[in-house]
């Protein structure tokens, strides 16, 4: 087990792009760490420059406190679980399990009883003498897992080892993923481009975007306090709307009515014409199902539903809305950029799934303005971010995960089930 | 398919076996004829005799047969097993590594490999002699491997590229070094590559006739090719057809063989299951 940390960190290709551009992060011993972005924002080339697979063009990659950028792959003692898997085809799980213990010469005995128990683990026993040809995606996944972790290496590295197996699936390995990961306390980084598991199993969360990174905080400081319009836009599912508004004092004008902020925000606004506000689908509802007691924090207002989807436990409806041709170009290159292709502009709101409202009515919504952030849409930074209450979301997170790592060096937690349920 | 366009295929199929398989009937059919009956216009001999095969084996042909058969294995073999290590590396490093002149070196064995032999015979004929190497054992070898090497590389390139690039870098990260990647690894998943590669470079060389005719004079290095031109009949009147048959029988069973054995070898997809397919 170690620590990994990068020090201005940057990958060029022989043609002068930088992959990967001065990138800085310190992987606390056994933090879960997740990269993500949107496809080529260079979070897979940053796993393989710390497994070794890529040369590092400058900065310095520290494992454990050793300076690792010049040593081949096998002497960083890493393992690594592929998106493909990469098993080999010719031994059977046993022996595919078994290849890092026989190329470290290991005891016959000893190799057994390293298998068996990694078999144990992942539930692997009857197809030990199987080869992975006639394995299904999820028993190959697991052998994949069953390679990684029979030998003590210092970290784990995944790469988007859950993408090429189907939904249902998906959520089981990860959960087995947290709550392996949680049993062994190892240094984890975990690549992905799918924000649930980003937000579920990760401790802190990278977020990357051409080759910088954005943000790295916990998952509930991405949520709730982005900091920029791309990181915003890019966690949460449905994402974060992004209304055209222009400041009134302190006030926000939107589509959706006016907005009132209170007095650190309309400061933090001063000074800007076009702002965007970024409001999460479910700061939205169904204004006759709000409390009264409630309904003073928001604003209530009435727009014309275009589709809802009824998902029974909870309900979206689309609202869409006029938006400058500026503010129009800006949001649909951010789309592109989060591979999505948003063609209208348009709200997604939650709503109670009892809510009767329907398509193609006018309807009345109400909104809670108390979470709403306010983004420059120039820069794109977000000008109402509070760094304090963000840092106080991290901290938490760390104080669990650091109590959690204890728990497993002593032994405490060990094979508990639900010991990674505290993950998100 | 309906049961007319399978019937049609089928017709079809045994056509072309047929036509394919018409001149090695014949040769068959010729060895167990007696010289007598080479003219007598039929398919089938009269009375099958096995006296083409004595005379090769014992009789006054085995001493030309004999020891061409020896060197005939012993010259391919060596060949195949030299031109497989060594396009076996060079292909791992065509289709792996990125190096300046990757694409001369494949375009140069292509050139190799389409050069006419002919016009080399006779300038090798003469070099031979004087180094030494004429009428020796690598004094074939060496010709084989420049008709070998240029295909062996390039089959066993494309068998390389298609191993994923993963495999090799799981084993890495599991702890091998580059040989122990390769050798634990790679060959096994190209094994069928190097079979068939094998298998091709063994034939070039079984059925060269040319340099076999043209650097050897006794038989300390004649292989069974230009040994069957040698052939003489009983008398100056008589053709050998009989026993140049019955040879010809003889040298085609290795090829079978060989084919039968590794046919299992050479079936394609056993890097099912490595990846997600």
């Amino acid at each position: 087990m170690a620590s990994i940390e990068m020090k201005n960190i940057v990958k060029k290709y022989g043609d002068g792009f930088p992959a990967v551009n001065d990138v800085s992060l310190d992987i606390a011993d056994g933090e879960f760490m997740i990269l993500v972005g949107p496809s080529g924002c260079g979070k897979s080339t940053l796993l393989r420059m710390i497994v070794g697979l890529e040369d590092i063009t400058s900065g310095d990659m520290v494992i454990g406190g050793t300076r690792v950028n010049d040593k081949a792959p096998r002497d960083r003692n890493l393992s690594m679980v592929f998106q493909n898997y990469a098993l080999y085809p010719h031994m059977s799980v046993y022996e595919n399990i078994a290849f890092p213990l026989r190329l470290a010469k290991t005891s016959d005995a000893e190799v057994d009883k390293l298998v068996k128990e990694a078999a144990d683990v992942l539930e692997l026993h009857e197809h030990l003498e199987r080869k992975p040809a006639n394995l299904s995606g999820g028993q190959r996944q697991r052998v994949a897992m069953g390679r990684a972790i029979v030998r003590q290496a210092e970290a784990f590295l995944f790469d988007e080892p859950l993408s090429n197996l189907d939904a249902k699936l998906r959520g089981q390995m990860r959960t087995e993923i947290a709550r392996l990961q949680r049993r062994l306390g190892i240094t984890t980084v975990y690549v992905t481009h799918d924000q649930t598991e980003a937000m579920t199993l990760g401790d802190r969360v990278c977020v990357l975007r051409k080759g910088s990174i954005q943000q790295v905080a916990s998952p509930r400081e991405l949520y709730e306090q982005p900091v920029n319009l791309f990181v915003a836009g890019f966690i949460g599912s449905p994402p974060m709307n992004f209304l055209p508004a222009t400041v009134q004092g302190s006030t926000l004008e939107t589509p959706f009515g006016s907005i009132e902020l209170d007095e650190k925000r309309a400061a933090a606004v001063a000074g800007h014409d076009l702002l965007l506000v970024g409001i999460r689908p479910e700061y939205f509802e169904d204004a006759s199902l709000v409390d009264e007691a409630k309904k003073h924090v928001g604003t209530t207002f009435t727009a014309k539903v275009d589709v809802t989807e009824w998902l029974g436990d909870q309900q979206y409806a689309y609202i869409p809305y006029e938006a400058p041709e500026a503010i129009r170009t800006q949001l649909r290159d951010l789309s592109r950029e989060l591979d999505a292709e948003e063609l209208r502009t348009q709200a997604i709101v939650s709503i109670d799934s009892t809510s009767r409202i329907r398509e193609g009515r006018e309807a009345e919504f109400w909104l809670d303005t108390r979470k709403v952030h306010v983004f420059d849409p120039e820069s794109g930074i977000n000008l109402t971010r509070d760094a304090e209450a963000g840092a106080e979301l991290t901290r938490m997170a760390t104080e669990d995960r650091e109590e959690q790592v204890a728990g497993a060096a002593g032994g405490l937690t060990g094979g508990t089930p639900g010991s990674g349920s505290t993950a998100a | 398919m309906s049961t007319k366009e399978k019937t049609g295929w089928i017709i079809g199929g045994v056509l072309i076996a047929l036509y394919c398989l018409a001149p090695i009937a014949w040769i068959i059919s010729l060895s167990f004829k007696a010289p007598a009956d080479l003219a007598n216009a039929q398919f089938l001999p009269t009375t099958p005799s096995t006296e083409n095969y004595a005379t090769i084996f014992t009789g006054t042909g085995s001493d030309l047969f004999l020891p061409a058969l020896r060197n005939s294995f012993g010259i391919c073999l060596i060949a195949t097993f030299i031109s497989c290590v060594l396009s076996m590396f060079a292909a791992y490093a065509i289709a792996r590594l990125d190096f300046p002149g990757k694409k001369f070196i494949l375009g140069t064995a292509l050139a190799v490999a389409i050069f006419p032999v002919i016009s080399i015979v006779t300038p090798l004929f003469n070099l031979w002699r004087n180094i030494g190497l004429y009428d020796t054992w690598p004094g074939l070898i060496i010709p084989y491997l420049s008709l070998t090497l240029p295909l062996s590389i390039w089959t066993m390139s494309a068998f390389f590229r298609e191993i994923p690039w993963e495999m090799e870098q799981a084993a890495q990260v599991d702890g091998a070094t580059t040989w122990q990647a390769f050798r634990k690894v790679i060959v096994p998943l190209a094994a069928p590559g190097v079979f068939t590669t094998a298998i091709i470079a063994f034939f070039i060389a079984w059925n060269d006739f040319v340099y076999g005719i043209s650097l050897t004079s006794t038989s300390a290095s004649r292989p069974v090719p230009a040994a069957l031109g040698l052939f003489s009949g009983a008398s100056q009147f008589e053709d050998p057809t009989g026993a140049i048959a019955a040879a010809a029988v003889i040298v085609t069973i290795p090829v079978v063989v060989l084919v039968l054995i590794f046919q299992r070898r050479i079936v394609a997809g056993l890097t099912n299951g490595a990846v997600k397919g």
